[in-house]
């Protein structure tokens, strides 16, 4: 047993903090006071050269084969700094490239992978609909066949990367009555698709850099070789890379954690309080506890899910695991980072309000805490506990 | 054109130092390493030099403990394209001058056109060992240099570093050593394919044997220039307002000046 990184992880880990410090943070706050998407697309081209976006792909598309570990070192350490651009860099290498990844075949990987993982191309994922969040299998969009194409038509709801992405994997509707039995399908279509829309959401309570966007298609017409996979594999292959995506958000709230932690020991070591730095008072000194062992919890708990899905396991409760409790932890972990900062830690200008409003979401994207322990309870009374 | 550029594995820069119980070291314990930023502008500027050219061997060398194959193997990443790693027991302890014996006995094993240091190491500010290597190596040298131009027959390079007042030019025959001063330019990222390949690369380690040298030269007992005392800076007291007008003011400053500042 080996919890180290190896020696490539940890350079992996050292170069991206390096490139999060001297290219991210000092953007985050404009990033998020401004929505401003654009300073997100500049570090996108500055990340793309260095391999960051083609992490855990194999290296025959592109990619630099550092599997989940190193995807999970990624997107942990982006969080630090800027939950928008671990947002985005998220949805384009672990919701599009992997769905392309999982489902895609050699020509498809080849077409579509190759160029998300060197960064030439951007990604989104389009699972939501204004009817079907947690009922996923629910989704209207309707791909119906006509000669060699399929003809789409629906409507696709806050969709990261939305309006940004040049190739998108759509889930459908080819057979109504199979549903998730084998009658979803996905497809890669291409932004510039005719009868394909986008239209950027603008007010959300987090995440204000990243493109979100309500995707609108109207006789969108889709060659059948852009079918991923097989007609009907569609939410098999929405399912396996949610696992995988799951994990990685849970590795994100790691990222964030660690930062209001050592934002809060360095604010509590500060500040004077009745003549003393309030990091002097058990009140104070609980919270760093109970945030530090929490920060413990999840770190252990996601890099050997990683492990685990690097080993070739399948990993759908684990995944629900990593990602129910990370992101409920950082709620509390960031609702006590504000409360130690006290009135700083409610106003715009201190980084703490921003990962607080950012942290939110994680409890609801990817899969509900609710829907997480439904994955969880009916794996463990299909299979058994351990 | 080979260039080899000697580095130092010094603490991140945001480091929080301070002495070790001894008072002989700084307390090293949960600090974290990264490759000296003076000596990843020598990086740089050979990779640069090398990609100007369309030839180049660059070799990075550094003498520590097993910890600074991590900073070699950084550069590797980085894409120079071996590495040297010097690495003796006896050598702890050793001053700037002992050091500089010691990469002098591992440079001169390689031909090489250009050498490069930091300017100075962010640990220790010593900035001695580069210079002295230049001298043991008789070899002309140009420190601090923000600006390195090779000229064209590829025998002598133009160096610029900044003066007070200006900017000095000098013109050196090759090999020369250099010293790198910050803006000389901007270091890149290690890429990931970088970090995939530096496993591949070679790694040598030399001890003092194989550079002939004598243990009993180098380490502790044998430096010229010993360490006494590492001691945090005083802590800064509170400022003395002065009192009444300004002309009061003003003959209380000069006199306070004179006689207790004594600077006056």
């Amino acid at each position: 047993m080996d919890f180290n990184f190896t020696e490539e992880q940890t350079m992996l880990r050292d170069m991206v903090r390096k490139f999060v410090d001297q290219e991210i943070k000092p953007l985050a706050q404009q990033i998020d006071k401004e929505h401003n998407v654009g300073l997100i697309q500049g570090i996108l081209k500055k990340a793309a050269p260095l391999g960051l976006l083609g992490i855990p792909f194999p290296e025959k598309y592109g990619g630099a084969n550092m599997g989940e570990m190193g995807y999970a070192i990624l997107i942990e350490e982006l969080s630090r700094a800027c939950a928008s651009t671990s947002v985005t860099i998220g949805a384009h290498i672990g919701l599009a490239g992997t769905s392309i990844l999982i489902g895609g075949n050699e020509a498809q990987k080849e077409k579509y992978l190759k160029p998300l993982a060197t960064g030439e191309k951007l990604g989104a994922y389009a699972l939501t609909e204004p009817g079907a969040g947690s009922d996923a299998a629910n989704i209207q969009l309707s791909a119906k066949e006509d000669g060699d194409d399929y003809i789409l038509n629906g409507t696709k709801l806050w969709i990261t990367n939305g309006d940004i992405a040049d190739t998108i994997v759509v889930y459908s509707v080819t057979n109504a009555e199979l549903k998730a039995r084998g009658g979803i399908t996905a497809f890669i279509v291409e932004a510039d698709t005719p009868g394909f829309s986008a239209h950027r959401i603008e007010d959300k309570m987090g995440l204000r850099g990243s493109a979100t966007a309500e995707l609108v298609f109207q006789d969108v017409r889709v060659p059948k070789e852009n079918v991923l996979g097989q007609v009907g594999m569609g939410f098999v292959i929405a399912m396996e890379t949610l696992d995988e995506s799951r994990l990685s958000l849970a590795a994100a709230c790691i990222g964030a954690a660690k930062e209001v932690l050592a934002m809060s020991v360095d604010f509590s070591k500060k500040r004077v309080a009745f003549k003393q730095p309030i990091a002097h008072f058990q009140a104070i000194q609980f919270m760093i506890a109970d945030m530090t062992a929490e920060i413990f919890q999840m770190e252990s708990i996601v890099y050997r899910t990683a492990w685990m899905y690097d080993q070739g396991k399948k990993i759908p409760r684990e995944g629900a695991i990593c990602k129910l409790f990370c992101s409920e932890a950082l709620d509390r972990i960031v609702d006590k980072a504000v409360q130690i900062h006290g009135g700083n830690g409610f106003m715009g200008e201190h980084p703490i309000e921003r990962f607080y409003r950012d942290s939110r979401v994680n409890r609801i994207f990817e899969g509900t805490s609710e829907i997480q322990r439904m994955v969880i309870a009916e794996d463990v009374l299909k299979k058994g506990s351990y | 054109m080979k260039i080899a550029v000697c580095i130092k594995q010094v603490p991140a820069t945001e480091s929080k130092i301070k002495p070790a119980a001894d008072g002989k070291d700084i307390d090293r314990t949960g600090l974290s390493f990264v490759v000296n930023p003076y000596d990843e502008f020598g990086v740089e500027e050979a990779l640069k030099i090398k990609e100007q050219l369309g030839e180049g061997r660059i070799t990075v060398i550094s003498i520590g403990s097993d910890k600074t194959a991590e900073a070699l193997r950084t550069c590797l990443a980085v894409g120079a394209d071996q590495a040297i790693h010097i690495k003796d027991a006896a050598l702890e302890g050793s001053d700037a001058h002992a050091l500089a014996r010691v990469l002098t006995a591992a440079l001169q094993r390689e031909n090489l056109d250009i050498i490069f240091f930091g300017k100075q190491a962010i640990d220790d500010d010593s900035g001695a060992v580069g210079i002295y290597v230049a001298e043991m190596m008789n070899l002309p040298h140009v420190s601090a240099i923000n600006k390195l131009e090779i000229l064209s027959d590829e025998n002598r390079a133009v160096a610029h570093r900044q003066i007070e007042g200006g900017t000095e030019i000098i013109e050196v025959s090759l090999p020369a050593v250099f010293t790198c001063q910050k803006e000389l330019n901007e270091p890149r990222y290690a890429s990931l394919p970088g970090i995939m390949k530096a496993k591949q690369k070679p790694l040598s380690v030399l001890s003092l044997a194989d550079l002939e040298i004598a243990p009993d030269s180098v380490g502790l007992d044998n430096a010229v220039i010993t360490l006494d005392q590492l001691s945090p800076p005083p802590t800064r007291t509170a400022g003395t307002p002065l009192e009444g007008n300004a002309e009061e003011a003003v003959s209380e400053l000069v006199r306070l000046l004179r006689e207790e500042a004594k600077v006056l």
